[in-house]
């Protein structure tokens, strides 16, 4: 219970003293998440806004796929990242194993199954006359594309809200490719599991509430750029 | 599009921008160590005046000894510091590593609850104290990860002619520092380094007391390889070399001589690359 409250009053003192250190981790943590979400909503929503917009053989198959991945275990990404990018691996010539660049592969992975799956539900819950209207109106593939994912904006937006949610709140992958180096890879989860495993836990304790933190001021900023739209 | 979302997406858009910031190329160079290396904060104090030194930075990957060597093996990092001997020697032996140098030592001790129920204080060898607590089934705690104080206490399991299990022997597959954790909550007993065990009970996160310690089989070296280049052409082996020659070189045995006086009352390692440093 002491700790408890300790890492409490510890965390409201690292935010307010802007320890360097902590600083460093949660723009890090901020940084690989933010470009894999980037990249995983730039290959994500097209994907999805395909398989969701049309009809073809197998689509319930393929839907069925990117559900199960969005369950892909974190650790499991890390394992197939790690193999692929060592030095003994098919892309071990790039040096990518322990490197910034090798966590943003692995949230991209885990992130973008989730973009995927929640952009096919949300273009498919879009009123199909949206689509007929358009094109009926002459609107161009690219014209009647864009209507209909800003008819569907908001699901848009939740959907790469919880991919943001997953990729910043994982531990397992970022531990393994990254290899929690001090000031290089060592992201808010990670220094969290290693400041447990050396029974700070008031420290880590505050970490945890700092990425929280975090999370909730990244749901207000997207919120607020909503309502700013509507 | 509206002037509003431009601006959102322009602030998205820059901030992504600046984060490719830290893909700027800057040297560096990888070691693996050991947790317990890593949990006692050595590195913390070790590695800075070389990376100013030598203008790099290490990236210091702390895993236990046998993923340590198998990073080195696989060419994933330029150096590895590791205690195991036998592994050590292995690996070298195997072509993976060069230039092996003895960097220090301190010793493994046997913790406990207080009450001892074993009774292993009165043992006279480590191998005598591991029968008695599994003869009592008293928990007892492993690493089981393959790494140096796991091989250690292995070792000790073969040289009692014991193969330990039943629901008393707890393989926890953890670091040091968890380990240590789990035993204080549990009330078990487990192998520690002295460095680690030093660091938390000196931090009074663990309570359990050292019931067994002095044994010679029980010394700890540390070594540090420099992986191959003939094998791994692509790792930094100079700098690798360079970092070997600071951590062996007198300034850096002072530093590790010195390191854990003010904090735990007594220095954590035995420097023994160079005499009297």
């Amino acid at each position: 219970m002491e700790y408890i409250l300790e890492g409490i009053r510890q965390a409201v003192r690292l935010i307010f003293s802007l320890d360097r250190e902590i600083f460093s981790i949660v723009l890090l943590s901020l940084k690989i998440s933010t470009i894999s979400i980037f990249l995983s909503s730039l290959a994500g929503v097209p994907v999805g806004f395909i398989i969701g917009t049309n009809e073809f053989r197998g689509k319930k198959l393929l839907v069925t796929i990117f559900n199960t991945l969005m369950a892909f275990p974190t650790v499991v990404v890390g394992l197939l990242v790690y193999s692929f990018i060592s030095r003994q691996g098919p892309l071990g010539p790039l040096g990518l194993l322990f490197t910034p660049q090798a966590m943003v592969i692995g949230q991209f992975i885990l992130a973008t199954p989730i973009i995927v799956a929640l952009t096919i539900s949300a273009t498919q819950g879009i009123d199909p006359r949206v689509k007929l209207t358009a094109m009926t109106l002459g609107a161009s593939p690219l014209r009647t594309a864009t209507t209909i994912l800003s008819e569907a904006r908001f699901a848009l937006m939740a959907a790469v809200i919880a991919g943001f949610g997953r990729v910043i709140a994982e531990v397992g992958c970022a531990m393994m490719v990254g290899g929690n180096i001090r000031g290089y890879t060592r992201t808010m989860t990670t220094a969290i599991a290693l400041e447990t495993s050396k029974g700070e836990f008031g420290f880590g304790l505050s970490l945890g509430l700092i990425l929280l933190a975090v999370a909730f001021s990244v749901n207000i900023l997207l919120h607020w750029l909503q309502l700013r739209e509507s | 599009m509206k002037p509003k979302r431009c601006l959102g997406l322009a602030l998205v858009a820059l901030f992504v921008l600046s984060s490719f910031s830290f893909a700027l190329a800057e040297e560096r160079l990888k070691l693996s160590t050991t947790t317990s290396t890593e949990n006692s904060g050595l590195l913390y104090v070790l590695l800075p005046p070389f990376e100013k030194m030598f203008n790099i930075k290490v990236d210091v990957i702390p895993v236990g000894t046998g993923k340590a060597l198998k990073l080195a093996e696989n060419g994933d990092v330029d150096v590895t510091m590791v205690h195991a001997r036998s592994l050590e020697d292995k690996f070298v032996d195997e072509d993976y590593g060069v230039n092996r140098r003895d960097v220090m030592y301190n010793d493994f001790v046997i913790i406990g609850p207080e009450s001892d129920p074993a009774g292993i204080k009165g043992a006279k060898t480590a191998a005598e104290a591991f029968k008695l607590i599994s003869q009592n089934k008293a928990t007892f705690i492993s690493r089981g990860d393959r790494s140096g104080t796991h091989v250690k206490e292995l070792n000790i399991w073969e040289k009692a002619g014991i193969k330990p299990s039943g629901t008393w022997y707890l393989e926890a597959g953890k670091g040091m520092g968890d380990v240590l954790i789990m035993a204080n909550e549990k009330m078990a007993y487990t192998t520690t380094d002295r460095g680690t065990y030093l660091a938390f009970i000196g931090g009074k996160k663990i309570e359990l007391p050292v019931l067994f310690e002095g044994d010679p089989f029980l010394f700890n070296p540390y070594g540090i390889i420099a992986v191959n280049p003939a094998k791994h052409p692509h790792v930094n082996y100079i700098k690798a070399m360079a970092l070997i020659g600071w951590i062996t070189s007198p300034e850096g045995q002072k530093i590790i001589k010195d390191f854990g006086k003010g904090k735990f009352g007594q220095p954590l390692f035995v420097p023994v690359a160079v005499s009297n440093p």
